[in-house]
C-alpha cells in the first residue's frame, strides 16, 4: 500500500469538504437569484416605457402619459444635495472618531449613537425631517429639508463606512509619521486619507444608492407627487423618481402597465451607473496605490 | 576615549501597560556620539526604553511613563513642543515600515514636513539619505516606485535612510535586522560606525554579538531592570560584576 493512499479518516475529510463546498455555493446561487429576477423581469416589462422622450418630458394626462423627465431632474437634486450636506460632516465624524478621539466612556457612547440612528426606521426621520428641517428651521417643503431628512438618515452609513476604511490602514504607518515629528493631520492628510479614499467612496456609493430609493422620508419633507415643472432653487419643492414610481403604481388610475417598470427600470439604472461610475475610480485609485 | 557629556540623562524610568509594569525605574546616560547597545531577552524593557525616549506613550493610551528624561540638559517630558523633539531623534523599529508612496517622497516626508519645498534641494536630501543608507545603488533607477513594495531588507533601509533624512541627533534603533538577511546587516552596520561620529546611537538587538562589534557601552536590561551598564569590552570579557549578565553574554538562557 502507497505512503499516500487514502486513510478512512481522510475519506471522511474529503467528503465534507466537498458538502460544504456545494452547500455554501448553493447559498451563493441563491443569494443571486432574486436579484437575477427583478433585473429580467424590469428590463421585460419596463423596456417597453422606455424612451428618449420618457426621459426628456414632463408627465402629461394625469402622469399617465407622457415622461418622467421632472422626477429625474428632482432625484438628481435631492441625492446631490443630500451627498453635499452628509459626506463633509460624516468624513469629519469618522475622521475625529478613528484619528484623535481618545477610547473613553463618550466616544463609545457616540459610538453606540450611531449604531442605533442607522437603526431607525426611515419613517420615523420623515417625522423627524418634518418637524426639525420642514417647521423649526422653516425651510418648508423643499429639496434642501428633503435632502437634508436623507443626509440624517444615511449619515450612520457614511461615519461607519469611513471609519472601517481609515481603520484599516496599518498602525504602523501612522506611527512611522509620528516619529518623524508629524501631527496626527498632517498624518492624516499625507498618508491615512489617500490610501482609504476607495473605502471611503464606497460608503458614499452605498449612500448614494439609499438616498435615490428612499421614500418616506422625502414625501413628507419635500418631494411632490405631481409638479408640472422643475425646481429652481433647493427651497423648492420637486417631484422625485422613489414617490413617482410609488404613486404612478398605487395612486393614479388608468395608467399604462409598463409605466411603472419603465419609471423603476430609470431609477435602478440611475443607481447602477453611478455605483459602476463609483467603481471604476475605486479600482483606479487602487492600482495607484499599495503595501 | 574623548570625555563626552551625556547626550541623554535618564532618570528612574519606569513604563506601565496597564498595570503590568514594563520597565522598572531605570537610570543611564547615553553620552554624546557613542553607540549605546541594549542587550536582553524577551520582555525585558528594551523596547518599552526606546519609546519612552520618543514620547510614544501619547501613541498607546494604554502606556504610561514616570520618570526623567533630559536631551542635552532638558527635561523631554516636560517639552511642550514634541513634534520638535520627534525631528530630533529617529526611530527604526524591527518590521521595516516602508510608507505607501514612492521612495522618492518617502524619504522627503519629513523634510517636506520641515518645510522644504524645493527640489535641487529635497534632491539632495534623498540621494545623500539614501546613500548612508547604502540603498542609493538600488534604487537610484526607480525612485518613483511604491516603497511598501520593495523587499524586506530594502524596505528598512529605506525606514533608516527616512529616520536620517529629518537630521536627527539621536538614532534610536530596536532590533532593526529581524526582516533583513546577513549581508545588507553588515552593511548596514558599516553605515551605523559612520554615523557615529555625527549622531548618537542608541542600538537595542538581540544579537548579542551585534552589540559587541557596534556598541561603544552595552546595558543589560533583564526583568524591567537594567542589570548592569559598562564598556562593551568589559561586559563581555568578564570583568563585569554580576552573574546574571555574564550567564546571558554567555547563551547560558535567554
Amino acid at each position: 500500500m502507497s505512503m499516500f493512499a487514502r486513510t478512512p479518516l481522510d475519506q471522511h475529510n474529503r467528503r465534507i469538504e466537498w458538502l460544504v463546498k456545494t452547500l455554501f455555493l448553493m447559498m451563493t446561487v441563491l443569494l443571486i437569484i432574486p436579484v437575477a429576477l427583478i433585473m429580467s423581469i424590469l428590463i421585460y416589462r419596463g423596456a417597453p416605457a422606455l424612451s428618449l422622450e420618457f426621459l426628456t418630458q414632463v408627465p402629461t394626462n394625469g402622469m399617465t402619459a407622457g415622461g418622467i423627465m421632472t422626477a429625474l431632474v428632482g432625484t438628481i437634486w435631492i441625492v446631490t444635495v443630500a451627498l453635499i450636506a452628509s459626506v463633509p460632516i460624516g468624513v469629519a465624524a469618522a475622521v475625529y472618531l478613528s484619528e484623535y478621539a481618545p477610547d473613553n466612556w463618550l466616544t463609545r457612547a457616540i459610538n453606540l449613537a450611531i449604531i442605533n440612528l442607522a437603526g431607525v426606521p426611515s419613517i420615523v426621520h420623515a417625522l423627524f425631517g418634518l418637524g426639525a428641517f420642514v417647521v423649526f428651521f422653516g425651510f418648508g417643503r423643499s429639496i434642501l429639508a428633503a435632502s437634508l431628512t436623507l443626509a440624517v438618515m444615511t449619515l450612520p452609513v457614511v461615519i461607519v463606512s469611513t471609519r472601517e476604511s481609515l481603520q484599516a490602514v496599518p498602525h504602523a504607518f501612522r506611527e512611522a509619521c509620528w516619529n518623524m515629528g508629524a501631527t496626527r493631520w498632517q498624518t492624516i492628510w499625507r498618508v491615512v486619507l489617500p490610501n482609504s479614499i476607495s473605502g471611503i467612496l464606497t460608503g458614499v456609493i452605498l449612500e448614494v444608492s439609499r438616498t435615490a430609493g428612499e421614500t418616506a422620508p422625502i414625501m413628507f419633507t419635500g418631494a411632490a407627487a405631481f409638479l408640472p415643472f422643475l425646481p429652481q432653487g433647493v427651497l423648492d419643492q420637486t417631484m422625485a423618481m422613489s414617490l413617482h414610481l410609488y404613486v404612478v403604481a398605487t395612486q393614479v388610475p388608468n395608467v399604462p402597465e409598463a409605466l411603472p417598470f419603465g419609471v423603476a427600470l430609470v431609477l435602478i439604472s440611475m443607481v447602477l451607473v453611478m455605483n459602476a461610475m463609483s467603481i471604476a475610480f475605486r479600482v483606479y485609485l487602487r492600482n495607484k496605490r499599495k503595501w | 576615549m574623548v570625555e563626552a557629556s551625556p547626550k541623554l540623562s535618564v532618570r528612574d524610568l519606569t513604563v506601565r501597560y496597564g498595570d503590568k509594569t514594563a520597565l522598572d525605574a531605570v537610570s543611564l546616560d547615553v553620552l554624546t556620539n557613542e553607540i549605546l547597545g541594549i542587550i536582553g531577552p524577551a520582555n525585558s524593557g528594551k523596547t518599552s526604553f526606546l519609546r519612552a525616549l520618543n514620547r510614544m506613550e501619547e501613541f498607546d493610551p494604554n502606556m504610561t511613563v514616570q520618570g526623567d528624561i533630559f536631551f542635552e540638559g532638558q527635561n523631554i517630558t516636560a517639552i511642550r513642543n514634541v513634534y520638535a523633539l520627534r525631528r530630533k531623534v529617529g526611530v527604526v523599529f524591527p518590521l521595516p515600515v516602508g510608507l505607501p508612496m514612492s521612495v522618492y517622497d518617502n524619504v522627503a516626508f519629513a523634510p517636506r514636513l520641515a518645510g522644504i519645498r524645493k527640489r535641487a534641494e529635497l534632491d539632495v536630501i534623498v540621494e545623500r539619505c539614501l546613500t548612508r543608507a547604502a540603498l542609493w545603488d538600488e534604487v537610484k533607477d526607480r525612485l518613483d516606485a511604491l516603497g511598501s513594495l520593495l523587499s524586506g531588507g530594502q524596505q528598512q533601509r529605506l525606514t533608516i535612510a527616512r529616520a536620517l533624512s529629518q537630521n536627527p541627533e539621536l538614532l534610536l534603533l530596536d532590533e532593526f535586522s529581524i526582516a533583513v538577511d546577513p549581508v545588507t546587516t553588515m552593511r548596514i552596520e558599516d553605515v551605523l560606525k559612520e554615523l557615529k561620529h555625527e549622531i548618537t546611537i542608541v542600538l537595542v538587538t538581540n544579537l548579542v554579538q551585534q552589540a559587541r562589534r557596534l556598541a561603544d557601552r552595552t546595558a543589560f536590561f533583564l526583568q524591567s531592570e537594567l542589570v548592569e551598564i559598562a564598556e562593551t569590552e568589559e561586559l563581555f570579557t568578564g570583568t563585569v560584576q554580576d552573574q546574571r549578565t555574564r550567564d546571558y553574554v554567555e547563551g547560558r538562557f535567554g
